[in-house]
């Protein structure tokens, strides 16, 4: 009797394990599947054209997404411009008065702030960003980005300051240094290598979103730099190439996945390191 | 000394103030232009089923039908996987396949929305369209199988918002789980548990951790755009059948909002996009409401009191 | 500190000097029909390599998006296939002038596997699939209109657009003419309510959704179905006749208003009576505000315009548009004087 029930249950959490592990490899063949499609119809379609040319006329081969790719820099950096301040400063006064009740509404605030659809800020941004100038242009997406950009910024600085051992900072208040000083010069560079990282990844994000670029950079044929204008963006432009009927517009398609994967992969690598770095440093110090 | 302390406080807490405003201010914004279709259609916006503009009546239902369809569907298909992963990797993997296995994992997640759309149009669907075409007459008769095998459609949607949805609920899952006191699970195995038995009571310890993290996965779900709207049909219908093209709220956002004619029009979308904002606040507030309350009682568990040891 | 001061100022000094280089060209923007996209991207195209400093950047976003952003004066310009109707013209806030540019056709475009030869549509016809009273491709009525041809007994998928689209709205005008239904119980606009089928974004959605949904029907310019090499049905016009799209059979549809042109151009010509008509073909129309506030960009466009009206046309065949009738031309001209560019 009893080494039935025995065999039963250790059949039962062999089984569980197996169904564990399954799942993991589960999870693991869409992954593959969808990396093996954009590396391979990417590379073939990826050509040195498309990093220097402009699109061709509607329905004509060839031509590149140079315009797209210098535009998904510009409005990344827009939106890192407008997020990195914000995000830092509120991190901080998340991590310095962490009791208070204010602190706890901000981080509500930048958790609620991250779970809004990104299609919703597209649409928040077009009303604040692009009808009262009447124009769609690079700032508006930059805006659009930079709002989503804001609190993911600020939960990484507030954790990453959290971390900082409370001696450094108690060492440099009791040197008699202000709140101030101590927080900007000793508590900070401590974690900047930390919320650089941060950065990275948080701009790896936005550069791969589509949705809120669609109503406020709009999209250009042209290359521009000019910031009041509207801008073409690689995932806008990839969207577009991906809904049409045209077969070369659809190799360009997977030619730019293949660089948005790229942007991802790189960062997520070096996001990796720095912290595999990061954790060494500390061990020793 | 005192003055610029509080100057350092005030130059912070202004910047996190604007971080509040912001949330405040996309509701209101949002509130604002939507009035024009609030006024007209009221509480009956949110059960009309007719989205016709071209008598101007908008009704919202076949998109939250839509959203939220594809959204319980995904999380069915996504739940279990997302629930073995984290068990896997917090419980059971090998400590060298750790790291590899939590970078995969956040791979899949890094991956923008529009290359998932892309391999979806071009590999998924015409996939789905197989699968659909081969299903057995028998079957047909469901209300879940009716229509033609499109390919485009609920079942497109739901199985790319599942891959999507995978690696969120499972990383915050993973979280909770570390969270988990290690007493729970070395009393069960004290107790002669097998492997499952010592993570089921663990399970068990953290499901409310554990149903925020699902809910999580579930609000990420509702509010994801162009991967559903390159492979859902867009056709604004309220239909069981997975094989039916049908709508989601960010879906029909994407596609009508620069294009749409009219005032009322416009104000009917960015109705939808508030229902949305207000429906993800819900739904993400509660989950962390949940995953907060289970870290409490997590903490709250009494250290194990050490045996006094002779020093013999 | 001062690693960051250096490099913002560098970062300051890069945008600068872009912004130096960008301030001569002057960048104009559109939106609109995806209807005569494939034109207008050449024609801008072309007219960029004659007047380098000009970049007009248009957007295809549909008709119905073209009005609302020009309505808005989110964009200089706007483009449609459907006239805007009063209620249009009054919100916005100037007068705003319909400047036709080509005509082109709507086309029934499908795809049944093993199945290349043109197929035969009457109006009547159409407006019952798109009803969805006729659900499968060996129906009677089709397989009358088409005898020899073996049609399979799948099912017919309808695409439709999903976003507001002048190329609905020729497509359901032509509708109502032949179907009382379809008047009744749809109605014409460049968004309606569809009984039946799938969407897709822009003409480009519908052309690439049909081309890749075995059994699928859809309704594209014929650009369109020519440059993805689709086939598309000829369709029976007033005269009995079944027409199929072509530069002489939308000229053809265009004869009869041409002479008849009213002062602001808005016109339908969906359904013209007599022979050798194609009967699904329609204007184009740029939207342009008669008293612009940017003068520079209004003088740019209607040089642009006078171009496109004398050079332009002769793009239009090779792109499977029909150049407007030389009547039409000296009208608009003259109407092209009334725009204020001082």
């Amino acid at each position: 009797m009893k080494s039935t029930t025995t065999l039963r249950r250790k059949l039962l959490s062999s089984a569980f394990v197996g169904f564990c592990g399954f799942a993991v490899l589960i999870a693991l063949i869409p992954l593959a599947f969808v990396l093996f499609f954009v590396i391979t119809q990417g590379i073939r379609a990826v050509n040195v054209d498309f990093f220097t040319h402009m699109p061709t006329p509607v329905g004509e081969p060839g031509g590149g997404m140079a315009n797209a790719i210098v535009g998904t820099l510009i409005v990344s950096g827009l939106a890192a411009l407008m997020a990195v301040p914000i995000g830092v400063i509120s991190g901080m006064y998340m991590s310095e008065y962490a009791g208070t009740r204010f602190a706890s509404l901000v981080r509500f605030a930048a958790d609620t702030l991250n779970g809004v659809p990104s299609i919703v800020i597209g649409v928040f941004a077009y009303a604040v960003a692009v009808l009262p100038f009447k124009q769609f242009s690079a700032l508006a997406g930059g805006f659009a980005l930079g709002v989503m950009m804001i609190p993911i910024i600020a939960r990484t600085t507030e954790e990453l300051l959290l971390l900082v051992p409370g001696s450094m900072r108690e060492g440099a208040l009791a040197l008699g240094a202000t709140r101030a000083r101590a927080v900007f010069g000793v508590v900070l560079p401590a974690a900047l290598p930390g919320i650089v990282t941060g950065i990275v990844l948080a701009l790896a994000r936005i550069a791969g979103e589509t949705a809120p670029l669609l109503f406020t950079s709009f999209n250009n044929r042209f290359f521009t730099t000019k910031l009041t204008q509207p801008i073409s963006t690689l995932t806008v432009q990839v969207f577009t190439y991906a809904t049409g009927p045209y077969d070369d517009w659809h190799r360009q398609a997977w030619a730019g996945a293949l660089v948005l994967v790229m942007i991802v992969l790189v960062c997520s690598l070096l996001a990796r390191l720095a912290t595999r770095r990061l954790e060494r440093m500390h061990a020793r110090g | 000394m005192r003055r610029k302390e509080l100057g350092f406080q005030m130059g912070t807490g202004v910047l996190g103030l604007v971080l509040v405003a912001i949330v405040f201010a996309i509701g209101a914004v949002l509130t604002k232009q939507s009035m024009l279709s609030i006024e007209k259609f009221g509480l009956s916006f949110w059960r009309t089923e007719v989205w016709d503009p071209v008598s101007g009546e908008f009704g919202a239902l076949p998109f939250i039908w839509g959203t939220l369809y594809s959204s319980i569907l995904a999380l069915l298909i996504s739940t279990p996987i997302a629930l073995g992963i984290a068990v896997f990797i917090s419980e059971l993997c090998p400590a060298r396949l750790r790291q590899p296995l939590v970078f995969l994992t956040e791979l899949l997640a890094a991956i923008p929305s529009i290359v998932y759309g892309l391999w979806g149009i071009f590999v998924l669907v015409p996939a789905v369209r197989a699968l659909e075409t081969s299903l057995p007459d028998a079957l047909r008769q469901l209300p879940f199988f009716s229509g033609p095998p499109l390919g485009l459609g609920m079942l497109s949607a739901a199985l790319i918002l599942a891959i999507m949805v995978i690696p969120f609920s499972s990383s915050v899952a993973r979280e909770v789980l570390k969270s988990v006191p290690a007493a729970q699970r070395e009393a069960a195995y004290a107790l002669g548990a097998t492997r499952f038995e010592a993570i089921r009571a663990a399970l068990f310890f953290a499901r409310t951790g554990i149903i925020g993290a699902i809910m999580l996965g579930f609000g990420r779900a509702l509010g994801e755009t162009m991967a559903v709207t390159m492979v859902i049909g867009n056709n604004p219908r309220v239909s069981l059948s997975l094989f039916a093209p049908q709508y989601t709220m960010a879906a029909v956002l994407a596609n009508e909002f620069t294009e749409a004619a009219d005032d009322l029009y416009l104000a009917a979308l960015t109705e939808i996009g508030l229902v949305l904002f207000i429906i993800t606040l819900i739904v993400n507030s509660l989950s962390r409401l949940l995953i907060w309350s289970m870290s409490r009682t997590a903490t709250q568990v009494p250290e194990p009191v050490e045996p006094a040891v002779d020093a013999a | 500190m001062k690693t960051v001061h250096n490099t913002l100022a560098a970062l300051a000094g890069v945008l600068l000097l872009i912004g130096g280089a960008n301030a001569q060209k002057l960048q104009m923007n559109g939106a609109g029909a995806t209807f005569p996209y494939p034109i207008y991207s050449k024609w801008f195209s072309e007219y960029n390599k004659q007047h380098p400093d000009v970049q007009i950047n248009y957007q295809p976003i549909g008709s119905g998006g073209g009005v609302q952003q020009v309505s808005k004066q989110t964009v200089f310009f706007g483009a449609s296939d459907m006239p805007m109707n009063a209620e249009q013209l009054q919100a916005a806030p100037g007068k705003i002038l319909h400047l036709p540019t080509v005509l082109g056709a709507v086309v029934p475009v499908y795809n049944i596997p093993n199945v290349t030869t043109e197929l035969k549509f009457s109006g009547p016809l159409l407006a019952d699939i798109f009803l969805g009273k006729i659900t499968k491709w060996n129906d009677a009525g089709i397989a009358k209109l088409n005898p020899g041809v073996t049609l399979p007994a799948s099912d017919i998928t309808v695409v439709h657009r999903a976003d507001g689209s002048g190329t609905t709205y020729i497509w359901v005008d032509y509708l109502a003419k032949v179907s009382p239904e379809w008047k009744t119980k749809v109605g014409v606009n460049a968004s309606v309510n569809w009984p039946t089928g799938v969407g897709g974004r822009g003409n480009e959605g519908v052309a690439s959704t049909v081309k890749q949904t075995p059994g699928a029907l859809g309704y594209v310019e014929l650009i369109y179905a020519l440059q993805t090499k689709q086939p598309y049905g000829s369709v029976q016009n007033m005269a009995g006749e079944f027409s199929k799209a072509s530069v002489e059979s939308v000229t053809g549809a265009a004869a009869a208003a041409a002479k008849q042109m009213p002062p602001d151009f808005r016109v339908s010509i969906t359904n013209a009576p007599g022979n050798g008509v194609y009967p699904i073909s329609s204007f184009t129309w740029i939207l342009l505000y008669e008293n612009a506030k940017d003068k520079a960009q209004a003088r740019a466009m209607v040089d642009f315009m006078k171009w496109a009206l004398t050079d332009g046309q002769k793009f239009a065949p090779d792109l499977g548009y029909a150049p407007l009738p030389a009547d039409v031309i000296k009208l608009e001209m003259a109407a092209l004087g009334k725009v204020k560019t001082s």
